[in-house]
Formats: C-alpha cells, sequence, structure tokens
C-alpha cells in the first residue's frame, strides 16, 4: 500500500475534482473535498514516517522505469512540504462551507470546490513529482485553478486581480517551459536524477547558464519574490477568504520548494551557487523583499492587504535562507516556510471571520473589535506576534535559526535588514491591534454582527494553535526541517 | 552561425514581440494575444528542437533510417493543451471584466474602481 501512496496521493485530489463538477451539488462537493484533503494528509503523514525510517521511496507511473517513465521521487525534503500543504488543504476544509456561503454564489460553490481539489492537486505534483516536465504541468494545474479562485471573489476588483494574476503567472510558468527544454536540449533527458548527474559534465556549457535564469526568474514569479511581486497583494486580498487561506499558506511555499529542487536536485548547488553569483542575488532580492513588503504593508488600509504585503515580505526571509545555500541556512527556510504557512494561512483565516461578522476587512471597521469578538481578537494578536517573531511563537524560531545562519554566513547587512524588518512587522501589526483594542466602537454598529460559526473558529484556532505548539515545542519541526535540508544537499545519512 | 540557427532567432524574436505587446497594452484582449504570441514562440523552440533535416516520422521501417525527434513535439502538445486553457480562462475573465465594468481596458477599469473609493 506504501508503495502506491507517491501517486494516489496526487491522483486522488484529481480524481475528486471531476467528480464535484459531476455531482453539481454544494454539500457533495464538500464532502469529496474534505475526504479528498483527508486522504491526501492521511498519505503525506504515512510517507513522511516512511521516509523518515526507511529512507527515499521511489516510485515508476504505469511502472515504465526511469528514466523513459516518470518517477516519482519522495525524500524528507518533499515530504516535509507535503505534509505541510495537505494539512493546510484539511484546515481550509473545514474552514470553507460556512464562509463562501456568505461570498460565494450558491450556484458556484461546487466549483470553488473543483477548483480547490484541482489547485491541491497541483501543489501535491509539483511537490511529490522526480520529472522536470511534469513540475511544468503541475505548475500550471495549480495556477490556473488558483486564477479561477480568484475572480470568484465578492468584489469586481477579483476579476482584475485574477486577469493580473493570470497574465504574470504565464509568463512565469512559461519561462519555467524555456528553461527546462533547454536544459534538455543539452541532456536529453526529464528525469530529474538523470539531469543531475549529467549536468555537472556541462558546467560552464551557456545554454544551460540560460537554464537556470529562465528556471530561476520563472519560479520568483510565482513565489512572489520580490520585484515580481506585483500580482500578489490584490490577488490574495480579492480572493474569498477561504482561498485566501489556502493560497496564501501553500502557493507561493510550494514555488519556492520547485525551485529549492531545480536548484539543488537538478543544475545542482555547484553550478547555481558555485559558477553563478546566484548567492549574492537572492540575498539582496530576498533583503529588499523583507524592508520592501513590510515597509508597504505598513500604509495599507485593509486588514487583508495588510496580510498580502507581509508575505512578499515574509518570503524575503526564506528566500534569504535558501541564498545561503549551507545547511543551516537551509533548514531556516524550510522552518520559515512551515511557520509563515501556519501563521499566516492563521490570520487570513481570522480576516475572513472578520469579514464575515464585519462585512469588511477595513481597518477603520475593526475599531471595538477586542471588545466584540474577543476570541477573534486573540487569535489576531496571536497570529500578528508570530509575524513579528516575538518568542514562544514559530515565527521567533524560524527568525532565530535565518539569524543563526546568517551570523555563521558572516552576514551583518542582512542581519540588520531582518532586525528592521521585524519592527516594521511591530508597526503593521500594532496598527491593527491599536485600532481593535484602543479604538472605540461606532455607536450603531455592534447590535447586529452574527457569531463566529465554530466550524470557522475551529479551523483558525488549528492554525494558529499548532503555529503556537510549533514555537513552545520547537525540536520536532526543526528536526524534521534539518532532515529536509539534509536530503536536499545531498548530506542525508 | 545566424543562418543555420535561424530556428532559435525566429523564437527570440516571437518572444520578445509577444512580451512587449503584454507589457505595452492596457486592453485585456490584446495582452491575451501578446501572450500566444509569447507562448507559442516556446512552442516553435521545442518543435524545432526535435527536427532533423531529412528525417521522418518516428516510424519504424526499412526505407527509413533517419527520424525526427518525437519527445519534444509530445512534450508540446501538452504545453499547447495548457496554452489552450489559459487563454479561454483569461477570455472569460475579459467577458466577465467587461460585464462588471463595461470595458475590456485595464486602466479604465482601475480608474473607475478608484473613482468608486473616492465616492464612498
Amino acid at each position: 500500500m506504501i508503495a502506491h501512496l507517491p501517486i494516489l496521493q496526487v491522483a486522488l485530489p484529481l480524481l475528486a475534482a471531476p467528480l464535484c463538477v459531476l455531482l453539481r451539488s454544494a454539500r457533495a462537493a464538500w464532502w469529496i473535498y474534505l475526504l479528498a484533503s483527508v486522504a491526501a494528509f492521511g498519505s503525506a503523514l504515512l510517507l513522511a514516517s516512511s521516509v523518515a525510517t526507511h529512507g527515499p521511496l521511489h516510485y515508476a507511473v504505469g511502472n515504465w522505469a526511469p528514466p523513459f517513465g516518470i518517477a516519482y521521487v519522495i525524500d524528507a525534503a518533499n515530504a516535509f512540504v507535503l505534509v505541510l500543504v495537505s494539512g493546510i488543504a484539511v484546515a481550509t476544509a473545514i474552514y470553507a462551507p460556512r464562509s463562501i456561503a456568505a461570498e460565494i454564489d450558491p450556484q458556484r460553490v461546487y466549483l470553488y470546490y473543483a477548483c480547490l481539489c484541482l489547485c491541491l492537486t497541483g501543489l501535491l505534483g509539483i511537490v511529490a513529482t522526480g520529472d522536470a516536465f511534469n513540475v511544468f504541468v503541475f505548475l500550471e494545474i495549480s495556477s490556473l485553478s488558483s486564477y479561477a479562485l480568484i475572480a470568484l471573489g465578492k468584489r469586481r476588483q477579483a476579476l482584475l486581480a485574477a486577469f493580473r494574476y493570470l497574465v504574470m503567472g504565464t509568463l512565469g510558468g512559461t519561462f519555467v517551459l524555456i528553461g527546462i527544454g533547454l536544459a534538455y536540449a543539452v541532456t536529453g533527458t526529464l528525469n530529474m536524477a538523470d539531469l543531475a548527474q549529467r549536468l555537472p559534465a556541462l558546467y560552464g556549457n551557456r545554454t544551460l547558464t540560460a537554464a537556470v535564469g529562465f528556471v530561476s526568474v520563472g519560479l520568483a514569479i510565482k513565489a512572489a519574490v520580490f520585484p515580481l511581486h506585483a500580482w500578489l497583494p490584490s490577488a490574495y486580498a480579492e480572493a474569498p477568504s477561504a482561498a485566501g487561506v489556502f493560497l496564501s499558506a501553500t502557493g507561493t511555499k510550494v514555488a519556492i520548494y520547485a525551485f529549492l529542487r531545480f536548484a539543488f536536485g537538478i543544475f545542482g548547488a555547484g553550478l547555481v551557487f558555485g559558477h553563478l553569483p546566484m548567492s549574492a542575488l537572492i540575498l539582496i532580492v530576498g533583503t529588499a523583499a523583507m524592508l520592501a513588503g513590510a515597509a508597504i504593508a505598513c500604509y495599507q488600509d485593509d486588514l487583508k492587504r495588510i496580510l498580502a504585503w507581509s508575505s512578499v515580505g515574509q518570503i524575503g526571509y526564506i528566500v534569504v535562507g535558501l541564498g545561503l545555500a549551507s545547511q543551516q541556512g537551509l533548514s531556516a527556510a524550510f522552518l520559515h516556510i512551515s511557520a509563515h504557512a501556519l501563521i499566516k494561512g492563521g490570520l487570513f483565516a481570522t480576516a475572513g471571520i472578520v469579514a464575515l461578522r464585519l462585512g469588511t476587512t477595513r481597518i477603520d471597521a475593526l475599531a471595538g473589535l477586542a471588545r466584540s469578538a474577543p476570541a477573534v481578537f486573540v487569535a489576531l494578536l496571536l497570529g500578528g506576534l508570530g509575524l513579528i517573531g516575538v518568542p514562544l511563537t514559530a515565527g521567533f524560531v524560524s527568525k532565530w535559526a535565518l539569524v543563526m545562519a546568517l551570523i555563521e554566513a558572516d552576514q551583518w547587512a542582512v542581519i540588520a535588514a531582518v532586525l528592521l524588518s521585524s519592527l516594521l512587522a511591530l508597526v503593521y501589526v500594532g496598527r491593527i491591534i491599536e485600532v481593535a483594542w484602543f479604538r472605540e466602537p461606532p455607536l450603531l454598529a455592534d447590535t447586529a454582527q452574527p457569531s463566529t460559526p465554530a466550524p470557522m473558529a475551529l479551523a483558525m484556532w488549528g492554525l494558529v494553535g499548532v503555529s503556537l505548539v510549533a514555537g513552545v515545542y520547537a525540536a520536532p519541526l526543526s528536526r524534521a526541517a534539518t532532515a529536509a535540508a539534509a536530503a536536499l544537499l545531498g548530506t542525508a545519512p | 552561425m545566424i543562418a543555420s540557427h535561424y530556428n532559435y532567432w525566429i523564437a527570440v524574436v516571437l518572444l520578445m514581440i509577444g512580451l512587449y505587446v503584454v507589457m505595452s497594452h492596457s486592453n485585456t484582449i490584446k495582452k491575451l494575444i501578446g501572450l500566444n504570441v509569447f507562448q507559442v514562440a516556446v512552442f516553435m523552440l521545442y518543435i524545432s528542437l526535435g527536427k532533423i533535416e531529412g528525417g521522418t516520422a518516428p516510424i519504424v521501417d526499412a526505407a527509413f533510417t533517419v527520424y525526427s525527434h518525437p519527445l519534444p513535439h509530445v512534450l508540446i502538445l501538452t504545453a499547447i493543451v495548457v496554452g489552450v486553457a489559459t487563454t479561454a480562462l483569461g477570455l472569460a475573465l475579459v467577458v466577465r471584466i467587461h460585464e462588471a465594468y463595461g470595458t475590456t481596458d485595464e486602466d479604465e477599469a482601475l480608474i473607475a474602481d478608484r473613482r468608486e473609493a473616492e465616492r464612498t
């Protein structure tokens, strides 16, 4: 059974999507999505425990032996991301029904779940596959379904946001396709392990250098790495709340994982970080991202927009970690991938509840939230503290690991930027808390506020709670992140 | 060098034309046309990679010994499907944008949003 899990993991959500469309019922579609995501989460956990004890799993799709057939390879690095993505998918399933009932036309709800299934398929596929072209196909499956998810947003601005994301995302995806094509042209293979074996002999080849450039820029667009982030803030802010939870927590993280896999698993650290000055470039871009993202977040007047801009900044931390290309840097990147996914997922879930209760996420409307909805306020506060990186939150664990890795690499300027951007995070989180805690509520408002539906509260507390537990008992998470980094660097035992 | 590698030059020129159209126009339909030119450039690049002069389709027969490489062609079949899906979704979004704003121009839609925000 375990032997077939790598493909089942991806195939189950893929089969669930047409079922949702065929049954045409919102309730049935929700059950199908819930079952598919729980199955994916269960199999991700099984795979992770099997990888931890028996080492990497190889699966030949259709029993066609690689390098001719498509191989799926699960090691500590992608098992880590699989568990994260499918876990968030389960939280989204719990969160979604009450949230979208208020935001999406009832006749379109089953299509929303079909898109979520497809998006989950794409993301899990990118992570699980061992074939370079397969990455492109799954990248486009996940992107196309997320454009559709974003376009389902309540306001008409969602349509424009989805269209801009479609244009940028397609450019990014096509860049990745060019890069894969060039790498294929010089080696004649698409299997990742095979590529990794044949490429070192070609270091210095100009076609190969171009391939690295195209893949890196393409994935940087998909991961919204500054200055290619322009699509992200409005896309995540305008998406239906439940789609925002899923996409903000997983979309960009999986693109970053794909870059890690291409850089370390295919092109090789020797080429990307040795022959090419990628390390310096990534550190500059990442530093600019964490400063610019956090600074612009301070000037937004909508809760979801603050969170989206803060994502642009937080991606900077992950990128800086991977730019170091060291064991410590990579495990810090993996830690921040998981910490930020949990915290930002939790915060977007909170923002969705705010949208449901107040009918808006404008900052001015939050006045008096601490009194009218204390539980929501506490979740907002705890998530915000995680974004700043206060001790006892997951954000602290990953930032601490990042600063340690930076000290080891003697990157003092970047450390200064990390501290400065944490201060800026204090400013934008502080603004939210200030309005919600200290400002008087408008006199008319507090009569008609609906209460928080229990499933939404459960999903919100689940995400925020796990991020807090991971902040206090950091050992299991950091062990997994260290194993993931070791697997990518090829130093795993 | 230039003459013998003309297929790459065609791909590069088409790629740049496509990218320029996407960036320079605010009309959403023109943007999609640019995006299509951009994608087709990549399809041509892949397909020309697999072509061998004098090569036939890869059918095993005693009369032929030189075959074109079928794999890049099959890969591009997949990429074309992705391109068609993207264009279809893009056009559907343009229809919805036109319904919501009464225009297919991105800049005009943004101005309409700004006016609306100022009124409230």
